[in-house]
């Protein structure tokens, strides 16, 4: 076998495969940057909150209208939207944190899901709805994903500082007249957004993989938020390419053989990162500098 | 690592310090108020320590006069200087000192008013950030990350993006907290070169030896306004005992201000 049937041919041949590997690289484009602002906002749980979050409003679109691409994101959407939204107000009206309510409505939200799909739906739909099916990504996913990254990137550049500096200093922020809440509302939204684009590829218990992964190892290779963000995105599409040819030469799920990949990059970066790595720490312990 | 006081770096002050006044302002956290009824003036240019004891208002008030706590009766007056021309040095505490950012980026949002969400930084506005550094004495540190930074230095580059901002008034909120002492002296140089340079310095401060020192003019808290004025008086012992009374009394269920409640109803 050649590199050339090995890396690019299955692209060439199948439209199925050159379909989900524009999707992967479309979700990996926005993914990474907005991986790495959850990391940086402490956050990492609350992307896998919504992912699950979503799924009560896909499923009760697809008991209601089947299969379909547009009412199952817009569920989707609904249902995570509705769920940030009550978390951030009960944080905003009782004296309870962020993080303990998302954890309480996410858990009601994914009963209710698996609870309607169960009561309507084979248990291929649920595995459906869970685990995605990029090989079967069709022209209109296809737009809604990159339309949905598209988006993302504008509003993040737009935005870009004065999220950044909402999470480094908040007081600052206020203290120029922006308000903070706004900016952290907004950003829900563009992380609701890329979740229902990615569970349209991957489902909604591997979306966030893409999401999380790449951005928890950027960590060990960048120091800046641009190059965190960067190397994230980097990491997001060779998870995409490579977890892709990995399940068809290896007839494994997609969906997961691309999380598992980026996921041993994120373990890679951990051993072998060139910053704060298990290995650069040993290395630095062996030497220091006179001053 | 020694201050280099610069001022040529930093344009002209602009506009001149207002008068500042505080008209009876009492601003309260669940019904308890942290200031109550105080009335003060800060003369343009005037170099202020805010001292108390804990619990005092002191960073209340200061809150109320950047606009980050709405006042629950009275106003605060800035003689037509907006909220965001003042200038203002936070708590360390309420930062993240581990975020990936860079000396300088953290100097240049001290020119957020003209550079905003989009605009780049001109040649000028980033050489006017490198003389802040410099004059705060980490020239040559621009291209450092602050997690490599330590307590001392970070609170330097903090006081670089005060230098940024270049305010006619200028806030510090406990500047010198967990500072050494040789950080502490530079950075005080720089705080004395505000003042001689005509802008207004508010600062809150613990440390009344160093008050007594370098700060003409001290307002002492204790919830209500205790003493206001020249440092030595203000400080005198029998008002430095009432103010230590005065923070003692609290009383979960105490009576309705009579004040408010006369206006409310």
């Amino acid at each position: 076998m050649t590199l050339h049937e090995l890396l690019i041919q299955p692209f060439v041949e199948f439209g199925f495969m050159r379909r989900a590997l524009v999707a992967c690289v479309a979700l990996g484009l926005s993914c990474g940057p907005i991986g790495t602002l959850l990391v940086l906002r402490r956050m990492s749980l609350v992307g896998d909150a919504i992912a699950h979050a979503l799924l009560p409003g896909a499923a009760l679109a697809f008991v209601m209208f089947g299969y379909s691409l547009w009412a199952m994101s817009v569920g989707g959407f609904v249902a995570a939207v509705a769920v940030a939204g009550m978390a951030g107000l009960v944080a905003r009206l009782t004296p309870q944190r962020e993080d303990a309510s998302f954890a309480a409505f996410y858990l009601i939200a994914l009963a209710g899901g698996v609870m309607i799909i169960s009561m309507r739906g084979s248990s291929v739909d649920l595995m459906r709805v869970l685990f995605g099916t990029v090989l079967a990504v069709d022209d209109a996913s296809l737009l809604l994903i990159a339309g949905i990254a598209s988006v993302s990137l504008l509003v993040l550049a737009a935005v870009y500082r004065p999220l950044v500096v909402e999470c480094f200093d908040p007081g600052f922020l206020r203290h120029l007249g922006h308000a903070g809440a706004w900016v952290h509302g907004l950003f829900l939204m563009l992380l609701v957004l890329n979740l229902v684009g990615g569970f349209q590829a991957l489902g909604t218990l591997m979306a966030v993989g893409l999401m999380m992964l790449p951005a928890t190892a950027a960590r060990f290779w960048a120091a800046e938020v641009w190059s965190l963000a960067a190397v994230a995105t980097l990491i997001a599409v060779l998870s995409g390419w490579g977890g892709l040819l990995l399940s068809y030469h290896a007839n494994l799920p997609s969906g997961p053989a691309i999380v598992m990949l980026a996921g041993s990059f994120y373990v890679l970066s951990l051993l072998v990162g060139s910053r704060d790595s298990l290995l650069a720490r040993q290395r630095s312990q062996r030497s220091h500098r006179k001053a | 690592m020694n201050a280099v006081l610069a001022p040529s770096a930093v344009a002209a002050i602009s506009p001149a310090a207002p008068l500042i006044s505080v008209e009876d302002l009492t601003v309260s956290y669940r019904q308890h108020p942290a200031v109550h009824h105080v009335t003060c003036r800060f003369e343009p240019g005037s170099l202020t320590a805010v001292v108390g004891p804990n619990g005092a208002g002191k960073s209340s008030l200061l809150d109320a006069l950047t606009g980050r706590v709405k006042p629950s009766t009275g106003r605060v007056q800035l003689g037509g200087l907006p909220r965001q021309a003042l200038g203002y040095l936070p708590q360390q505490s309420g930062i993240d000192r581990s975020f990936p950012l860079g000396v300088l980026d953290v100097v240049m949002l001290g020119a957020w008013p003209q550079l905003g969400w989009l605009r780049g930084a001109t040649p000028a506005q980033r050489d006017a950030a490198l003389g802040a550094l410099a004059a705060v004495g980490l020239a040559g540190f621009e291209s450092r990350l602050i997690s490599e930074l330590s307590v001392g230095q970070f609170q330097r580059v903090l006081f670089a993006r005060v230098l940024m901002q270049n305010a006619p008034v200028i806030l510090l909120d406990e500047p010198f907290n967990a500072i050494d002492t040789r950080t502490t002296a530079d950075l005080m140089r720089l705080v004395q070169h505000w003042h001689t340079e005509g802008r207004t310095v508010i600062a809150v401060l613990h440390d009344l030896a160093q008050v007594r020192e370098h700060f003409p003019t001290t307002l002492l808290l204790a919830r209500e306004c205790v003493a206001h004025g020249p440092t030595a008086e203000a400080l005198a012992p029998q008002h430095l005992r009432r103010a230590q009374q005065m923070a003692e009394q609290w009383d979960e269920n105490a009576d309705w201000c009579a004040a408010t409640a006369a206006r409310s109803s």
